[in-house]
């Protein structure tokens, strides 16, 4: 620490943990210092003498503390914690997104089944207040774990680092975290999923990828459900492809079905394909 | 609404930074909200009043910078404005795949004494 104003130059791991580097003006200071030795951040972080008391000529001026610091941090830091966790376990884990009733619980069951024999799939599921969702889940035999959210609109990193004690996860290939039903909130929080699966449904109207272009935007795989009502509610496949194309052009697309299968030969089977490449690479945490 | 949440987030940031700094009040937060990156900027002003209070910060001015998305084209270099969230590129309408700004959600100064 620099003796002299007490800013942490070299040696004071505080103060370069807690400004991450980053472009910015570079440091400067307001006096000299024998050896302006190279510092762990860049920024102009204002100068400070801690505990000196202001005196009637010097009253303590206002100064500016630079910080550029993301304010989901705490949640991006035990995100990477799971995502390497669960590389080097090989497991394949999808978050699972959408509209309230847009259809995940279904899908997820009706993936199961499909994939009963060639992947073991265990579920986390989050929701508000209720059960139900789970104890559906736990029908098709699939061990699942609930986590109850209270008035949180979304998971966090930290509530499925807890819930996934509560399985046996060596004894699986895929996890799959149904989010709560909600578009805006969860767009924000990774979980330290590989796949992050967002769905809308044919009765939803087609403009949903419009309305909500932060979560579209950040899926890596979009599936249409409940294309059996295609026709009822008047959905116009070509519009929502287009829009789906404007928002989320890298996303994988999928139109499935849980009611008539229609679709679910091409959504297993590429889950099968991920899950066998991630199987094959070398982990990158272990 | 999370915006509570992430309120509290800057704040604890935000009081953290200050006392590490020796200083015992924070006047002003400066924030830098992307207007894709999920949460409200009014919403958060809304949220600061009762969140700060009791803490450094109870009183102290909110600066919310809100930025626009902008996107990065991987094929001709552009980039690109795209307010209402298309991300064509409008030189060569290639679809961009990088939002460059828009999405941050960053505390990005304070003012202590
Ligand atoms: N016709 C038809 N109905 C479906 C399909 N998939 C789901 N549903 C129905 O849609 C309703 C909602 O489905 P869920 O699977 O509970 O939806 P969800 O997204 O898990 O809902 P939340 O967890 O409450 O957000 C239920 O009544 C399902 O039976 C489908 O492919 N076709
Ligand atoms: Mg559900
Ligand atoms: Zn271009």
């Amino acid at each position: 620490m620099c003796v002299e104003c007490g800013c942490g130059l070299p040696g004071a791991p505080g103060e370069v943990q807690i400004h991450p580097a980053g472009p910015g003006p570079a440091h400067s200071h307001h006096h000299g210092h024998p050896r302006p030795a190279p510092h762990g951040h860049e920024h102009d972080h204002a100068h400070d003498h801690p505990g000196a008391a202001p005196t009637k000529d010097q009253p303590r001026a206002e100064r500016t503390v630079g910080i550029q610091r993301s304010l989901l941090e705490k949640n991006d830091r035990i995100a990477e914690r799971n995502r390497g966790f669960f590389q080097a376990k090989r497991l394949l884990v999808l978050n699972v997104l959408s509209s309230p009733g847009s259809g995940k619980t279904t899908l997820i069951q009706k993936t199961a089944e499909a994939l009963a024999g060639r992947l073991r799939l265990g579920v986390i599921v989050g929701d508000l207040a209720t059960e139900n969702d789970a104890n559906r889940l736990r029908s098709t035999g699939i061990p699942v774990v609930q986590i109850t959210t209270g008035s949180v609109c979304h998971l966090e990193a930290d509530m499925v680092a807890r819930a996934m004690t509560g399985l046996d996860l060596d004894a699986l290939d895929v996890l799959v975290i149904e989010n709560v039903g909600n578009l805006v909130c969860p767009a924000s929080y990774d979980l330290g999923e590989a796949l992050r699966v967002v769905l809308m449904s044919v009765t939803e109207g087609e403009d949903k990828p419009l309305k909500y272009p932060t979560m579209f935007h950040s899926a890596t795989v979009a599936v249409i459900t409940k294309t059996d009502l295609a026709e009822a509610a008047g959905f116009d496949r070509e519009q929502a492809i287009a829009n789906l194309g404007r928002i989320s052009h890298h996303a994988r697309r999928f139109e499935v079905s849980s009611r008539t299968g229609e679709g679910m030969p091409d959504w297993c089977d590429y889950l099968v394909e991920r899950r066998r490449e991630l199987a094959g690479a070398p982990a990158a945490h272990s | 609404m999370h915006e509570v949440g992430i309120m509290q987030n800057a704040i604890q940031m935000a009081e953290q930074q200050a006392r590490e700094s020796g200083a015992n009040r924070i006047h002003a937060l400066r924030l830098r909200v992307g207007l894709m990156s999920g949460v409200v900027a009014e919403a958060l002003e809304f949220a600061f009043e009762a969140v700060s209070r009791g803490t450094l910060a109870e009183g102290a001015r909110l600066e919310i910078e809100r930025v626009p998305p902008a996107a990065w084209c991987a094929h001709c270099g552009a980039e690109f404005p795209c307010e209402d969230y298309d991300l064509t590129c409008p030189r060569c309408r290639e679809f961009s795949q990088e939002l460059r700004r828009g999405t941050e959600m960053q505390l990005s100064s304070i003012e202590v004494s």
